[in-house]
């Protein structure tokens, strides 16, 4: 076979070519001038292929959240009709966030946007999931929020897909194709969390909440507005009031009035707060990793952040977080070991805090923040 | 544990399939005819050529394929398994089992098998095994 090889190398070097030449110049000058007039349109319909791949992915996750919330929904909720087209409306639901024209007062109006929107999901899936439970219906719904936020996903980058093909513009395309990735990581995280919301599984979010549970564990437990608990805890001679969302079914509660009612409660004679939560990890940082910082470590739309800072700025109490990093995908699906792990390592952590940062009879505030799905009190 | 619905999304198209057979089938042909060009006519130009087409024509099918079907693999959505610890806090005997809808972390289960004493959930995670990448 070698030889063959050489003897065909050396008849190609002795002809050259003969009459396929003028073939290969023509093919060579035809690339040269396609690539040269077409070269960014080529560019622009292989960045759509690309854009058309990833969309067949987003159709297919949009579609298995909403067969898995039905899914859920009947074998949870044992309905009487067909929740489909109930689902089906659910999925299309929006809320519109106040004018910010004029900030003032922005908080107030954005917090009771947020309690209608709560009240009407909630009633929603009351009535498609009539035999579930208060724990089941945090579940439902934070199901149902997941299959939601799946649908959107895939209909604004069908939006861009489609505004691209029928415009041609490379920057609607090249916009889109640029932080598709980044989209596509999200995607993928919302759909591990679509099982572990059905199911009820302690999710990576809740580490701050597992921090509070492991804390709280043992001692009396009392309802604080609005869908927490609190349990007063002995931690190193100090008197611990520790905060969390009522668990086990999915649910952040309003971590601001929770503490803000303990603050009241204690006439602002409260030593330090630590609050603690999972946190967004960078990349090339180890999942489960602890860190210590200064403020209120707390996401979402802004208005508990908002409340604690107002609550500790009246008497001015210093406030500590500690956090648990991890990735978007992480923080969204079935707890991790390391995370689980890592809750120990913060437990410590607040610990030698308190130690360090207040006295012998003192009162402080421990608040887990995260969704409480999957982990009890 | 995997899962894939037969939808469009996760089927490779009939369309692309033939397309890929023919080709394969045309470069294999042209991979034969250039053995025996070669071999019975011993025209080394026309052999390579169709060589060159055989190789190329075998290379891109088989590429297209594995393509295809590497689509249809990034779509099954994976999910690993939930582990579920289960303690008993007065004997400290421990299990471990896969997680069933209902459990969660503090829930009181079935009587300890040694002090039938009753246990408690303590752990509920999944494992997952990464490969270890240096960073500088």
């Amino acid at each position: 076979m070698i030889a063959a090889m050489a003897s065909l190398q050396n008849q190609i070097a002795q002809e050259p070519l003969g009459e396929f030449s003028w073939i290969l110049t023509l093919v060579f000058y035809a690339f040269f001038f396609i690539f040269m007039f077409y070269g960014q349109k080529i560019q622009m319909y292989v960045m759509i292929r690309e854009v058309e791949g990833s969309l067949y992915k987003l159709k297919y996750m949009k579609d298995e959240g909403r067969k898995i919330a039905i899914e859920t929904i009947k074998e949870i909720g044992k309905p009487q009709t067909d929740p489909t087209d109930r689902v089906n409306r659910f999925l299309e639901y929006f809320t519109i966030t106040p004018q910010s024209l004029d900030p003032v007062g922005i908080v107030w109006k954005l917090e009771h946007i947020l309690d209608v929107r709560d009240v009407r999901f909630k009633d929603e899936v009351k009535l498609m999931a009539p035999s579930a439970d208060e724990t089941q219906i945090n579940n439902l719904e934070n199901t149902l929020e997941v299959a939601s936020v799946l649908n959107y996903i895939y209909k604004v980058i069908r939006h861009y897909y489609l505004l691209g093909k029928k415009t041609l513009s490379y920057y609607v395309i090249i916009q889109i194709q640029m932080i598709l990735p980044l989209i596509m990581r999200e995607a993928e995280a919302y759909v591990n969390a679509l099982k572990a919301f059905s199911n009820g599984q302690p999710i990576g979010d809740g580490a701050g909440a597992l921090v509070a549970a492991k804390l709280m564990h043992g001692y009396e437990i009392r309802k604080v507005p609005k869908d927490n608990v609190v349990a007063s805890v002995p931690i190193e001679g100090r008197t611990a009031y520790v905060i969390k969302a009522e668990g086990p079914g999915g649910n952040v509660g309003k971590t601001g009035d929770a503490v803000k009612t303990i603050i009241e409660e204690n006439e602002g004679k409260i030593a330090a707060i630590i609050m603690t939560d999972a946190a967004l990890k960078l990349e090339g940082e180890e999942v489960g990793e602890v860190a210590e910082g200064i403020g209120a470590a707390i996401g979402g739309p802004g208005v508990d952040q908002f409340k604690i800072e107002e609550s500790i700025l009246k008497y001015r109490i210093p406030i500590n977080a500690v956090i648990i990093k991890e990735d978007i995908g992480d923080s969204v699906s079935p707890m991790r070991k390391e995370i689980f792990d890592a809750v120990d390592k913060a437990v410590e952590r607040i610990k030698q805090v308190i130690l360090e940062r207040t006295k012998e009879g003192d009162k402080v505030i421990i608040v887990g923040v995260g969704n409480t799905i999957g982990i009890g009190q | 544990m995997s899962k894939a619905p037969p939808n469009a999304e996760t089927k490779i198209s009939s369309f692309i399939l033939m397309i890929i057979f023919i080709v394969l089938a045309l470069s294999l042909t042209a991979l034969i005819l250039a053995t025996s060009i070669y071999f019975d006519q011993g025209n080394g130009v026309v052999a390579g050529y169709l060589l060159l087409l055989g190789f190329l024509g075998v290379a891109l099918s088989t590429y297209v394929l594995f393509q295809a079907r590497r689509r249809i693999l990034r779509l099954r959505i994976e999910t690993p398994p939930i582990i579920t610890t289960i303690e008993c806090k007065k004997c400290g005997f421990k299990s471990v089992r896969e997680f069933q809808r209902g459990d969660y972390i503090f829930k009181e289960v079935e009587p300890c098998q040694k002090c039938t004493d009753k246990m408690l959930i303590t752990a509920i995670f999944r494992e997952i095994k990464e490969k270890e990448r240096a960073t500088p």
